[in-house]
């Protein structure tokens, strides 16, 4: 054999050889995250998971103002609650906002098309949030749970029917916003196109995961304070009932006051002595009223989405940042004329509710853009009720919990859905639930009301002077049937200085457009 | 371990190798020398070949050789680059032979991938700018070298910072999403992306990765445009290919002592125009609230004077090369003390450097020994300064002896700094500290061994490394306003990257007289693997406490970021010459990525090129005037795969940081996210063509090209909205959209005058070019704008540009701005553009890309002086004033937030109240014209007893500007003009001494 050959030969193999042994090179693993199988294998690791859906709520991401969850131009501006917020406040008559940000302006002037960017944002966290529950549902299926120890296996359950509340939660916000919507559920693998799903249908997918749930999550304040029990899920029952007529045609005031009145009768629920007391950082301490919150901490939960919003946006002009327990305001919310004149003595001396700051700001609003423009509202503060502020020392991150749901909401849900003729509750006590807000407000009873006063548009202004900037304007406007009629109008409604009705297709939002064009199931609503 | 392992098998190669040493000697023994004809110097390297064989020797260093041949042997065939080929026949058994050097530069040596070809066998559209046309003056990092040197390539500074990187794009981008960046190939090592996904230096702590290496090192860069030339780098070759060669002994040569140095001083070249300290007060005075006026100070302060200064840079090399008998040698030193004309800012490098090139067992085995070192020290200045400076109150003072920060004016709002305020940009320099030390080494070996039995075939070994650590951190004093209730603020970051590269070809090259035929085959194999650790940061207040509650502060980190990816590739090219008029290029190259899931790992990426070297046939030899008349036809497709996620494919879960965990109780709970994944995402593939035509005339005395291209790239990777449901996220990097390149370009360089005293050279180059996204999504919307990019400041979010089917990437997305009768803009009025009652007011306008790109440079000398300039241009390319939008508004000046900014003079004309950022007023055509540099030089020949040659030259960077452009610099790579670090006028003097 020609030894010429042989080197040739071997140096071939020797090539070959080196070439087959790096393949395997090419499977690199990534280094600093880990598998999914590894997450969902430690139940320590399952309650971080479980944790990333609660924090869904009021975070932006991994860490604050980077490894956002959603692409967004702005990652602080984009979290559930500051969005959901927005979309339920801005286009009302109880919020304008200053900032001249993209077009966070619509929201208000009721601009809205497909492809807005903040309604977008808005958009996309709802259903991230679906998505991710939907993960963590996939993720724990029996066959995995029962593979934990008994009572590693009963938490896990636990968190995952919590998993279950929370996109629940989303889906209610979600057809409340957006009508038709893409829907998936567990089943539904990464990867796939969603269906659309009509209000209706998701409606009763809502509730029968409510109705499940009621018996499956621990009672009234049994679980770790911040997570869902079924306090929560009553109340949730209890909002999609009283709006049900809106969602699917058909009024269920009846079963309103059904799930009213288990929260009422559980008996874990009073309300707060103060008012104000509700909206400052040791709010689960000074009383009972509150039954789901948004948490929040300003070292270890940071966010500029969570109430951290809520208190700087409403801070400006000549203002003082430490009356409210921050380093800075924002600059931002005020509220229009319509809100501040449904107080008789907007001063806050009698009705103590009336919280608003008027020095060098004017009641009406000529520019929406100037924060001078229009009272704001001194509610939400990063102080103790002894007036300690929050943790973050340089006044950055609020430690405020947002109260997403409280008595005094289920106590006007009550009076309205016996108004509306449900059947399970009467007048009497209706009036002596509002009543009792009415007390607490004025100290005394000098501000309540007779029978005859309890009336629907009442109910409405009610609900205005008590929940007033706590998300759900737009909703009960609608439900109210004022919130695009010329019958009810405020500034710059419809994008007038002096406001007008506008067209009922704005009673939905529309779906986003980026999802219109990455999804050929949808259908874009009507109108848009 | 791999790393050991793959070491330990390109040992045993080279071992193998070495085997193969012995040969057959028989018969008769031929021994002799090659020499030049015109100066009778030996030749190292001719080929020497019994005629009608395959099998010879090369000459040695001294020129000579030694060649047994059979008894029917009757004569040799005697070649070399740059020479020409000469066939002598046998008589006794010795000779001496002498080649005619090639008059023309087409035998010229071009370095290509795996490889060296000559100029005139090139079928690709390849450029090359060696050291003597490199941009001239103070220069601290290497792609400014060739800064408007090329056609068709475009470097942009990205600002005036002291080593800052540079915007490089080879006939446009080919991606939007993924990198644009060129490939960069160092010596034969290629490097990783010198940018990290967000635009950000892969090197932490680096202003640039490449500003990591000498400029002075660099013998020649070689740019490979089209794919005929860059498809042998497969995927990673779609936006072109650059070849870096840096300096090497000589063999045989002297001893050559080289210092030298260039001292400069930069200075700013103009400022914003805001308002004065006289005409705010006049503006707050007449329309200012009580409150406001109250505020007004009494100072008179040029801020912008405040922060910058004339920063002095001095750059110092020393070289020192030979060759003792086979060891050629360079062995260079470098200081470079670069600062920047932003206060406290600068760029220290020390730099080494050592080439050793032997050349082995009698010549067969070729030696390529390169080790660089840098050791740099930086300090970032705050550029947040920059814009500080604009918005400051003039009437404000620097200083304020009573102020509790530091000592500088701070706008406050009770006792605390006013967070909503402007920082004072003098406080922001100077209490805060931002450096980083890093650490590099770059260095390969390659062994080149021509088999003895076997001469023409060449085994090709190149074993590669690129390493660096970086640590860096930022002290913010505790005094500092924007630090204060933290109690100042300290953090620090590290990182370590490794790149090891194993390479290995065969080549073979044969010529066939008989059927006038040259074969250059070359299969080769690589594996190169990229890791990168950067442990998590760290940031803590520096006093542990707020001084005004006395609040204790925490420490905070931020997520770790370590990853790894390799490549593994086979590749191979055929070059063909018929007859030296025909030529044939095609290469296929077969890439594996670890980027991508096990479906789509693999790519093919073929090219083909053909050739016609016009001026060769008869026909043409009655045109003597045409030296050189070449046709280049090509096709190849490449790939991107350098999508800026390691993992894209794989679904996994990140933790969050400790301040975004999530409270359930009393404890704090960490998240765990499952992050959103493609799996089936792949390259990014860019098909082109390219035509071209090389030409010269009198004796290349005049040459060019001229060349036309397109390129289509599908698979476009696009940070894409997933279905709402379908993914873990809103958005995936994803393929789904199509993009289309064309242009034009032509490449002159002409020797004007060439005499004794007086000689001059002109280059210039144009290009001209467009792209057009043609595909965005998987479902074709109409009613979808696009995705809308191009963040802006002022505002929360706003973004400027958009990328949507039909038109130029980052198009701005704006409102169209009506005038009044006398052409001034009015507040908020609009053209409904889109006839729908103004409901959507945007329309697209323009693009940040230029249309065309020229270069022009000239070089005359006489006698011993020589006086240079370069320049570059860009037309129809436009630009968003942000500084103007953001500022030239009342709202500037005036707000509710308790302090008082200041506007630009802009508001005078356009008198707006509020912050209209949607006005295409904002964007401006910024065609310009620069000149780069001038440069006048004068050398004295030999002093110093005659020993040492000295050369004085002076240099005047960055002279002029000419552009309609009214902002500070036109030339802003992004298309957004928001207070971006200025680039200084440079004046130099530069002293070079050789022995």
């Amino acid at each position: 054999m020609n030894i010429r050959h042989l080197y040739s030969i071997i140096i071939a193999g020797a090539l070959a050889l080196s070439a087959t042994s790096c393949t395997k090179d090419l499977n690199r693993l990534p280094i600093v995250q880990v598998t999914s199988a590894s997450v969902y294998s430690n139940p320590a690791t399952i309650k971080e998971a479980l944790a990333k859906i609660y924090g869904g709520l009021s975070l932006s991401g991994q860490d604050v103002g980077a490894s956002p969850d959603i692409s967004a131009p702005d990652i602080g501006s984009n979290t559930y609650f500051r969005n959901w917020w927005e979309a339920e406040e801005l286009p009302t008559d109880e919020a304008v906002i200053a900032w001249n940000d993209g077009d966070l302006q619509q929201y208000h002037t009721m601009n809205w098309t497909p492809q807005m960017a903040y309604l977008t944002l808005w958009y996309n966290r709802v259903f991230f949030e679906i998505a991710s529950a939907n993960e963590f549902i996939r993720e724990l299926p029996d066959s995995k749970i029962s593979s934990f120890g008994s009572s590693d296996a009963a938490n896990i359950k636990t968190y995952r029917n919590e998993a279950r509340f929370l996109r629940a939660l989303a889906y209610w916000h979600a057809i409340d916003h957006f009508g038709n919507i893409p829907f998936a559920t567990e089943a539904s693998a990464v990867g796939n196109l969603p269906k659309q799903a009509s209000r209706d249908s998701v409606f009763q997918f809502v509730e029968s995961e409510l109705l499940d749930l009621q018996n499956q999550l621990p009672d009234p304040g049994q679980n770790e304070y911040g997570r869902a029990d079924k306090g929560a899920v009553w109340t949730v029952l209890a909002k999609l009932y009283l709006n049900a007529k809106v969602y699917t045609g058909q009024d269920r005031s009846t079963d309103c006051i059904t799930y009213c009145n288990k929260i009422i009768t559980s008996n874990k629920y009073s309300l707060a002595t103060h008012y104000a007391n509700l909206f400052e950082i040791d709010n689960h301490t000074t009383s009972n009223e509150i039954i789901f919150v948004i948490r929040a901490n300003g070292l270890k939960s940071q966010s500029y989405g969570n109430s951290t919003f809520l208190v700087h946006a409403a801070v400006g002009g000549s203002m003082d940042p430490s009356q409210f327990g921050v380093g800075g305001g924002w600059g931002g919310l005020r509220v229009t004329a319509n809100l501040y004149n449904l107080f008789s003595d907007p001063s806050g001396n009698t009705d103590t509710r009336a919280m608003f700051y008027t020095t060098g700001q004017t009641k009406d609003i000529a520019d929406l853009k100037n924060f001078n423009d229009g009272y704001t509202v001194t509610k939400f503060k990063n102080l103790s009720s002894t007036g300690q502020a929050g943790s973050d020392p340089s006044g950055n991150f609020v430690d405020l919990d947002f109260p997403m749901f409280r008595l005094a909401d289920i106590y006007l849900m009550y009076a309205e859905a016996v108004l509306r003729g449900g059947s399970g509750g009467d007048a009497t006590t209706a009036l002596g639930y509002v009543n009792a807000l009415r007390d607490r407000a004025y100290g005394n009873t000098s501000g309540e009301i007779t029978a005859t006063d309890l009336t629907l548009p009442f109910i409405l202004d009610e609900r205005g002077r008590e929940l007033y900037w706590e998300g759900g304007r737009r909703t009960d406007l609608i439900r109210f049937d004022l919130f695009t009629s010329g019958t009810y109008v405020w500034p710059w409604k419809g994008g007038v200085p002096n406001g007008t009705g506008v067209d009922a297709h704005l009673n939905i939002y529309p779906l986003a457009s980026t999802d219109i064009v990455a999804n050929p199931n949808l259908k874009q609503n009507a109108g848009y | 371990m791999r790393k050991k392992r793959l070491f330990a098998r390109a040992e045993a190669l080279l071992l193998l190798l070495m085997l193969c040493l012995h040969t057959y000697s028989q018969n008769r023994l031929i021994s002799g020398k090659v020499t030049d004809s015109k100066d009778g110097n030996p030749i190292q390297g001719v080929s020497v070949i019994p005629a009608g064989t395959a099998q010879g020797t090369t000459t040695n260093a001294k020129g000579e050789f030694q060649l047994s041949v059979s008894p029917t042997t009757t004569s040799l065939v005697f070649s070399s680059v740059g020479y020409g080929t000469r066939e002598v026949a046998l008589n006794g058994n010795t000779m001496t032979v002498s080649l005619v050097a090639n008059s023309s530069n087409l035998n010229e040596i071009i370095v290509i991938g795996y490889g060296t070809q000559k100029k005139k066998d090139l079928t690709g559209s390849i450029t090359t700018v060696s050291a003597k046309d490199f941009q001239q003056g103070a220069i601290s990092t290497p792609d400014q070298l060739i800064t408007g040197k090329i056609a068709g390539v475009v470097v942009t500074p990205n600002s005036g910072q002291p080593g800052v990187s540079s915007t490089i794009r080879i006939r446009g981008g080919t991606s939007i999403t993924a990198s644009n960046n060129p490939l960069i190939v160092i010596d034969g090592v290629p490097l990783e992306n010198i940018t990290n996904s967000d635009g950000t230096s892969s090197i932490s702590g680096a202003p640039n990765a490449l500003s990591m290496l000498n400029p002075n090192d660099i013998e020649s860069f070689t740019v490979l445009k089209d794919a005929s030339a860059t498809a042998i780098y497969g995927n990673r070759a779609s936006n072109g290919v650059i070849l870096i060669t840096t300096k090497k002994g000589r063999s045989g040569g002297a001893l050559r002592i080289s210092l030298n140095s260039l001292n400069s001083i930069a200075v700013k070249t103009k400022d914003v125009d805001v308002l004065s300290a006289a005409q705010l007060k006049k503006i707050v005075n007449t329309q200012g609230t009580t409150a406001q006026k109250a505020l007004l100070g009494n100072a008179n302060t040029d801020w912008q004077n405040q922060i910058y200064q004339k920063a002095f840079t001095t750059d110092d090399n020393l070289s020192i090369s030979g060759g003792i008998k086979h060891l050629p040698y360079r062995v260079s030193l470098g200081y470079l003390d670069n600062n920047g004309i932003l206060k406290t800012g600068y760029l220290r490098r020390k730099s080494a450097a050592l080439n050793l090139s032997p050349v082995l067992l009698d010549n067969h085995l070729h030696i390529d020994l390169n080790l660089k070192g840098i050791y740099a020290d930086n300090r970032f200045a705050s550029s947040g300064a920059i814009g500080e400076a604009v918005r400051m109150d003039p009437t404000q003072p620097v200083y304020d002896k009573s102020s509790p920060y530091g000592g500088y004016f701070e706008w406050q709002q009770g006792n605390i700094p006013n967070v909503l305020s402007t920082r004072n940009p003098v406080a922001d320099l100077m209490l805060t500290r931002d450096i980083s030390t890093v650490k590099r080494s770059i260095g390969n070996i390659q062994l080149d061994y021509s088999l003895p039995f076997l001469p023409e075939l060449k085994a090709n070994m190149n074993l590669g490394y690129d390493i660096s650590r970086s640590n860096g951190g930022k002290y913010i004093d505790p005094k500092y306003a924007g630090s204060y209730t933290n109690g100042g603020s300290q953090s620090a970051y590290s990182q370590y990257r490794r790149t090891e590269l194993f390479d290995f070809y065969l080549n073979y090259a044969k010529e066939l007289t008989s059927i006038r035929s040259r074969f250059d085959l070359t299969a080769g194999y690589e594996y190169q693997d990229f890791y990168r650790a950067s442990p998590s940061t760290s940031t803590k207040s520096v006093t542990g406490f707020n001084p005004v509650n006395n609040a204790a502060a925490q420490t905070t980190y931020g997520l770790p970021d370590s990853s790894r990816s390799t490549l593994l590739s086979f590749y191979g090219r055929l070059n063909y010459s018929f007859n030296d008029r025909y030529l044939l290029t095609a290469t296929v190259r077969r890439d594996g990525s670890s980027r991508f899931g096990p479906n789509n790992r693999y790519g093919t990426f073929p090219s083909v090129a053909l050739a016609w070297r016009i001026n060769q046939e008869h026909f043409m030899k009655t045109v003597p005037v045409f030296s050189d008349l070449k046709l280049r036809v090509g096709y190849g497709v490449t790939g991107n795969q350098d999508i800026g996620n390691n993992y894209g494919y794989l679904a996994n879960y990140t933790l969050s940081t400790a301040t975004t965990r999530y409270q359930f109780g009393d404890s704090a709970y960490y998240t765990y996210r499952g992050e959103a994944y493609a799996a089936n995402i792949k390259w990014e593939q860019t098909a082109s063509y390219n035509a071209g035509l090389d030409f010269g005339f009198f004796k290349q005395r005049l040459s060019g090209s001229l060349d036309f291209y397109y390129k289509k790239t599908t698979n476009l990777l696009l940070d894409v909205n997933q279905s709402s449901l379908s993914n873990l996220s809103n958005h995936v990097i994803t393929n789904v959209g199509d993009l289309e390149n064309r242009g034009v370009e032509l490449n002159i360089n002409a020797l004007v005058v060439n005499s004794k005293d007086f000689t001059w050279n002109i280059g210039a180059n144009f290009s001209y070019y467009k792209n057009k996204i043609t595909k965005l999504s998987l479902v074709t919307d109409t009613t979808s704008p696009g995705y809308q990019t191009g963040p802006i400041g002022g505002g929360t979010g706003n973004q400027i540009q958009i990328n949507s089917i039909g038109y130029p990437v980052n198009a701005f997305y704006i409102y169209k701005q009506v005038y009044d009768q006398k052409g001034i803009p009015v507040e908020g009025v609009y053209t409904d553009v889109n006839k729908n009652g103004g409901k959507n007011l945007f329309y697209r306008y323009k693009s940040p890309n230029p249309k065309a790109t020229i270069g022009f440079s000239s070089q005359l000398g006489c006698r011993n002086w020589s006086l240079g300039f370069a320049m570059h241009g860009s037309f129809g390319n436009y630009m968003y004033n942000n500084v103007k939008s953001n500022l030239g508004t009342f709202s500037s000046i005036s707000n509710p937030n308790n302090y008082i900014g200041n506007a630009s003079t802009d508001y005078l004309h356009t008198n707006f109240q509020n912050a209209q950022y949607f006005s295409d007023y904002y964007v401006e055509n910024a065609s310009f014209l620069r000149m780069d540099n001038i440069t006048l030089g004068y050398n004295f020949g030999k002093v110093i007893q005659k020993r040492v040659n000295l050369r004085l030259s002076a240099i005047v960077q960055n002279v002029f500007v000419i552009t309609k452009y009214t902002g500070l610099d036109p030339e802003i790579p992004s298309g957004i003009d928001n207070n971006i670090y200025p680039k200084p006028r440079i004046w130099s003097l530069g002293v070079n001494l050789d022995y």
